[in-house]
């Protein structure tokens, strides 16, 4: 976290720039160089803003310095005047332009290399979400910076923490680019708050970047659960369900009972039972909810990095052994085909 | 119309299943007489191009399959591995243990041999599993201002020789993509299940060629641009221990909040 003292020195610094009338003398201006400008990158669907992805307006809060956010698509009237309104943003730059509206990073990096070029920004942030991760590489590579992705911790304005092998270490790294592009772990993030700001709306550059690529279609799953990313409770399965007719018995009525959403292991992934898009783990989604409950689920380190910073840890599995139980506040020994059912009926009678 | 030229950069990193230990002096993961392999996402990506020749799924066929490491001298061990799966030679830029090149770095050299071996495609993992940074691919597509096609669990060619149709694993579920040649394309866990490479192939792989070449051949500047401060563990989780049955398992969360 950045000390009070360096926020405090900053915050003065800002404000003595505001009130001088005229032109900044040149040698402040180097001095001054260290001014923090941050760019949050908002994601939108269907003209909707994705309150996900506002965990890059808290970083960037965090961060200190003034914070823009970014958003760019068709009919974005309504998405930039949403995003007006989120606490602790000063200023929306939208690109109203349909070609936006799938987010290929073909057209969408030039877009946004242009409008950081404008700005003059320092810092760039983005969650770590599957745009996220497609489209801010490409930037940093126009920009010739070496991007900091998925972090969990901020120490000052040009150090950073991360996960890596798989959450098994953490790195502490300092940047020597210029402008910062960086990737926010959502869970360590959370959404800054919708409502309470008040943000001027202003039109970005739009440089109408051809895309070699072309949106088909999609296929997502359908669902009346919590999102998993998000959710504060999360039951998820193992290949210790057997078959995904078993998976669908089994867990989706404790999901159900809890209101919780629903997640799964690779293997379970692997073996057909659940989605790809539910996959808890390394590589798949980081979540971090009050409670995570899980069943037939050993506890490879590849799943342990998707989950491990859950509040509290639930786990039901027959092997006693099961490095799962190293993690989990509580376990349960047992065959999940009878306590699994058990649970769920002893929760929905409470 | 000619082939495909694929490129499949490879990384060696720590085993998967192998637990990683910070080093005493917490600047790096302890990588010293720890067993290393092919970074998994790599695997699927040799694996797709040796299948996209043997299936004849390009309309004009695949005429190389190059396989690049930056590592130190035993990423050469992961370039055979590539070969013996089925890729025809291998490019190693050797470097230092512990001094790889960070992605961007990566991506200029790849850029350039690239360049250099007129690839019209080039395969990626999505992630490698130490830095787990994501970014390589995406910033070679950048430097080329190429297409690209991010966390692939289906890649489909299209008749003209052109056209290129990847499913790709988005949040919520799958999106798919048109693309053309040339193109980067990442891989997801689910795009294959990779061979085991045989005996007589793994013996076959040795007379394939493995060209060494330096940073400054491909006339790229691959200097830091993050430091590492530390590196530490992260705070352990202690076990809470177990309970008996269901109504003790519900009590212990009503104890500890989460119901």
């Amino acid at each position: 976290m950045i000390s009070r003292s360096g926020l405090l020195v900053l915050r003065q610094v800002r404000t003595q720039l505001r009130t001088r009338a005229g032109p900044t003398p040149v040698a402040s201006i180097s001095a001054l160089a260290r001014l923090l400008s941050s760019l949050a990158v908002l994601e939108q669907r269907d003209g909707k803003l994705n309150h996900g992805s506002l965990g890059a307006v808290t970083a960037a809060q965090k961060l200190g310095g003034s914070v823009t956010a970014f958003v760019a698509g068709g009919n974005i009237k309504a998405v930039a005047e949403a995003a007006s309104k989120v606490s602790g943003v000063e200023k929306v730059v939208s690109v109203d332009s349909a070609a936006y509206d799938k987010q290929l990073p073909e057209n969408f990096a030039p877009l946004l290399v242009e409008n950081i070029k404008k700005g003059g920004y320092t810092h760039i942030i983005m969650g770590h979400t599957a745009f996220g991760k497609s489209l801010m590489p490409r930037i940093a590579a126009l920009l010739d910076v070496q991007q900091i992705s998925d972090i969990t911790g901020i120490e000052d304005e040009k150090t950073f923490m991360r996960p890596i092998y798989a959450g098994n270490a953490i790195a502490t790294v300092e940047s020597s680019d210029d402008i910062k592009i960086i990737t926010v772990r959502g869970t360590a993030f959370a959404a800054a708050a919708a409502e309470g700001g008040s943000a001027s709306i202003e039109d970005g550059l739009d440089p109408k970047a051809e895309s070699t690529t072309e949106w088909v279609s999609e296929n997502l799953t359908k669902s009346d659960r919590p999102d998993l990313a998000t959710a504060g409770k999360v039951v998820t399965g193992g290949r210790g369900l057997k078959s995904k007719e078993e998976f669908d018995r089994i867990m989706l009525p404790l999901a159900d009972a809890l209101g919780a959403a629903v997640g799964a292991s690779r293997a379970a992934v692997d073996s057909g039972y659940a989605d790809n898009s539910l996959q808890v783990g390394q590589t798949g989604k980081v979540i971090a909810p009050q409670l995570y409950l899980c069943a037939g689920i050993s506890g490879a380190i590849q799943h342990l990095a998707g989950m491990k910073d859950s509040k509290v840890i639930a786990a039901i599995n027959k092997d006693a052994d099961a490095p799962i139980f190293q993690v989990a506040d509580v376990g349960l020994v047992g065959d999940l085909f009878d306590k699994v059912p058990e649970l769920t009926e002893k929760l929905g009678k409470q | 119309m000619s082939g495909l030229r694929i490129l499949v950069p490879v990384k060696r990193v720590i085993d998967y299943a192998v637990k990683p230990r910070v080093n005493k002096a917490q600047t790096a993961v302890e990588t010293a007489g720890v067993k290393h392999s092919m970074n998994p996402f790599d695997e699927l990506s040799i694996e797709e191009s040796v299948r996209i020749r043997e299936k004849k799924r390009y309309a004009h066929g695949v005429d190389d399959i190059v396989a690049f490491s930056c590592g130190p001298p035993k990423a050469q061990d992961v370039l055979r591995t590539a070969m013996a799966m089925g890729a025809d030679r291998g490019i190693h830029v050797e470097v230092k243990e512990g001094e790889e090149p960070e992605p961007l770095g990566i991506a200029k050299m790849l850029k350039a041999v690239v360049d250099r071996e007129k690839i019209n495609l080039v395969f990626l993992g999505k992630q490698s599993i130490d830095d787990d940074a994501g970014q390589t691919g995406q910033m070679l597509a950048g430097l080329l201002g190429w297409g690209q096609a991010t966390q692939a669990s289906k890649i489909t060619f299209e008749a003209d020789g052109k056209g290129i149709m990847v499913e790709k694993e988005v949040d919520g579920g799958t999106e798919t993509v048109k693309g053309v040649l040339p193109m980067v394309v990442t891989s997801d866990l689910r795009l294959n299940e990779p061979r085991y490479a045989s005996l007589p192939n793994i013996m076959k792989a040795k007379k394939k060629k493995i060209e060494k070449v330096t940073s400054g051949d491909l006339g790229v500047d691959v200097g830091r641009r993050l430091k590492t401060i530390k590196v530490i563990e992260p705070p352990p989780r202690q076990g809470g221990g177990k309970v008996e049955d269901v109504d003790g398992m519900i009590a212990k969360l009503k104890e500890l909040g989460a119901l």
